[in-house]
């Protein structure tokens, strides 16, 4: 019993954590909101918070919790722990995607950029596991290699037809992870990744099973094809949603579920809720440092995330017992 | 036996259509002008044997140190360390880069830049006492990712039109090869290259496998870590050269296994750089005097190599 309080008060904890952080994306701008404005229903206040505050606190939200489910998921499915959007080439192809819908139906509504996006995201992964399957002896270090390797060549392929069409600035603006173009109305798809986030967590026991690989868990039961297609489909949902809102954010996927996993274990359902919200948490704490760095001015979230994001995961690898 | 005889054949069928493409490049559609035509071929064809030898070496001696045909040394950040060093520069210059800075000194810090982030790489693993190659590739290429992040943001910044001069040295190109240059660059690959072919019979020993060559009486530490010293310089001076083509090692280390059956480094790398001529020299050839195409050749060789590669991994049983 005092188990359970200890769980429920440690998630009590980060739940609060996170409330701090959200509340002071909230506040934190350019434009200078106080509290008392908002409880005094000044009009200006208000519709800047609801057009351009909440957007992007939502969304930053979001994007961390289901970056980092998808780390996890992709984690277990692979059995690495090295592996995430970053090392798989998920962001890759989810770039790659965006760029042949600008290509081909650049008119076209953000439902078809989410179905390219998706698309080629959900392809790629599937080419990985295929190519992971094949890999005689895994080395831990050696399967994301693999992945950076195949993502960087998805990459050459997309600039081959950046640079045919001159598009090759262009391309890396909307790809470098930013959330400071989140608006009402234009970041709506990102709630795409919720419901994928809670399909990951109702499947939570099956991807703990899944990591134990797959004579273990045909041997207690599992359908085991039928439940890496669920992985597949949620990580692949979640990326493209996030790609196509933000774009790319590197690393989360990687760290916050490492860091969750030495701290709390490996039982998914009981560290899904640490993955989200420590995710979350990062996510909030990256970008608000991007706004108060170079303030007034902001320095866009994929930097500050790669940056942090790699001194952790250096040091991770590096003084890893 | 027959094997290497055969071998021995393919070398100088290779080394013939090597020729052969060399005189075809140079002489197709000379025109009325052939001195300046040609003045300005032969510095291409110059760099062309520079890079490959470069890449050619750099790559078979990776793969083998590190038992593995699916790696290439320019995936461990040393192209990032470049385009972040042309990043800044274009960052702080803007369209005074070139009144600024002269392709000398340009060379010599991509250069100095490169083989300095090589070596704080090998000590950082090194001096940690861990000899784990994968480690530090690993170390190398999320290292390569953090530089990609800071280029990137930084071309966000620059000026549409001083982002040309960065775009023009994100792409491999012959096109704009300085003579000054490749004097330098050939005498540093000349020099590496004959170290590296001295030392190529401990390739053959290193291929057997770190227990084995322990076994052998190599000092496995001291081989691995004088091979990717003469890598780094190999590669850097490449990349410094021409800029970055990331995927041709794979290519045509690749194609140079498919090619010949030899396991002697010696023979093996002499095919791999004949290989890599014939391919970037073909290459350069089909897109500027067939195609008349404007697009780098790297970003069609990465293209190319890519699609093989995938091709590559997905139809071996095994990696």
């Amino acid at each position: 019993m005092s188990l359970f309080v200890e769980i429920i008060l440690k998630i009590i904890i980060f739940i609060l954590v996170l409330g701090v952080c959200a509340a002071a994306s909230l506040f934190i701008g350019v434009a200078d909101i106080t509290l008392s404005d908002l409880l005094s229903g000044h009009p200006e206040a208000w519709s800047l918070v609801s057009i351009s505050r909440i957007p992007r606190t939502m969304a930053l939200l979001l994007a961390g919790a289901g970056m980092s489910i998808s780390g996890v998921v992709m984690q277990q499915m692979t059995q690495n722990k090295f592996v995430a959007p970053t090392t798989a080439g998920t962001l890759e192809a989810a770039k790659m995607g965006l760029l042949a819908f600008m290509i081909l139906l650049p008119s076209a509504g953000t439902l078809w950029k989410m179905l390219f996006a998706f698309a080629f995201t959900f392809g790629a992964s599937i080419v990985f596991l295929t190519i992971v399957r094949k890999i005689r002896f895994r080395n831990v270090i050696f399967v994301p290699l693999v992945g950076l390797i195949f993502g960087g060549i998805i990459g050459s392929i997309s600039t081959f037809f950046a640079v045919k069409l001159n598009i090759v600035q262009d391309t890396n603006a909307w790809m470098m992870g930013d959330f400071s173009g989140v608006l009402q109305g234009r970041y709506e798809l990102i709630y795409l990744s919720l419901p994928a986030t809670l399909l990951t967590y109702f499947y939570a026991n099956k991807f703990t099973v899944i990591g134990m690989g797959e004579d273990f868990s045909k041997n207690l039961g599992l359908n085991y094809p039928a439940i890496m297609n669920i992985g597949l489909f949620c990580v692949s949902l979640t990326v493209s949603a996030v790609v196509i809102t933000a774009g790319v954010i590197p690393f989360l996927g990687l760290i916050v579920p490492n860091v969750v996993s030495l701290l709390f274990g490996d039982n998914l359902k009981k560290t899904l809720p640490y993955v989200a919200l420590c995710g979350s948490i990062f996510l909030l704490l990256c970008d608000i440092l991007g706004r108060v760095a170079v303030y007034p001015y902001e320095i866009p979230i994929g930097v500050t995330v790669s940056i942090l994001g790699a001194i952790i995961f250096l040091a991770f690898i590096l003084w890893k017992k | 036996m027959e094997k290497v005889t055969g071998d021995k054949a393919k070398l100088w069928i290779a080394a013939g259509a090597l020729v052969a493409v060399i005189a075809l490049y140079l002489f197709w559609q000379m025109g009325g002008s052939w001195q300046f035509a040609l003045n300005l071929r032969y510095v291409k064809v110059l760099a062309i044997l520079v890079v490959a030898c470069c890449v050619a070496y750099s790559s078979v001696a990776f793969q083998t140190i590190t038992h593995n045909r699916i790696l290439t040394p320019s995936i461990m950040g040393f192209e990032s360390v470049y385009l972040l060093i042309q990043t800044i520069v274009v960052f702080v210059y803007g369209d005074n880069t070139y009144r600024v800075l002269s392709d000398w000194g340009n060379f010599a810090i991509s250069i100095i830049g490169m083989v300095g982030f090589a070596f704080l790489l090998y000590l950082l693993i090194y001096k940690r006492g861990k000899d784990n190659l994968y480690l530090l590739l690993l170390v190398g290429v999320v290292t390569g990712i953090l530089f990609n992040s800071l280029s990137s943001f930084m071309q966000l910044l620059i000026d549409p039109n001083d982002f040309f001069i960065v775009q023009g040295k994100m792409f491999a190109s012959f096109n704009k090869i300085n003579r000054n240059l490749l004097g330098i660059a050939s005498v540093i690959m000349l020099v590496t290259l004959y170290i590296g072919m001295r030392l190529a019979r401990y390739l053959d020993v290193l291929a057997l496998g770190r227990d084995q060559a322990i076994n052998l009486g190599l000092n496995y530490n001291r081989m691995v870590q004088l091979f990717l010293a003469l890598i780094a310089v190999l590669v850097s001076v490449s990349t410094a050269l021409i800029g970055p083509i990331t995927f041709l090692g794979l290519l045509v280390t690749n194609l140079t296994y498919e090619l010949f059956r030899t396991y002697r480094h010696r023979a093996l790398i002499t095919a791999c750089c004949l290989v890599t001529g014939i391919t970037l020299l073909g290459g350069q050839f089909v897109m500027e005097r067939l195609f008349n195409l404007s697009i780098p050749v790297s970003a069609i060789i990465n293209f190319a190599g890519g699609l093989y590669f995938m091709y590559l991994l997905l139809r071996v049983r095994k990696i």
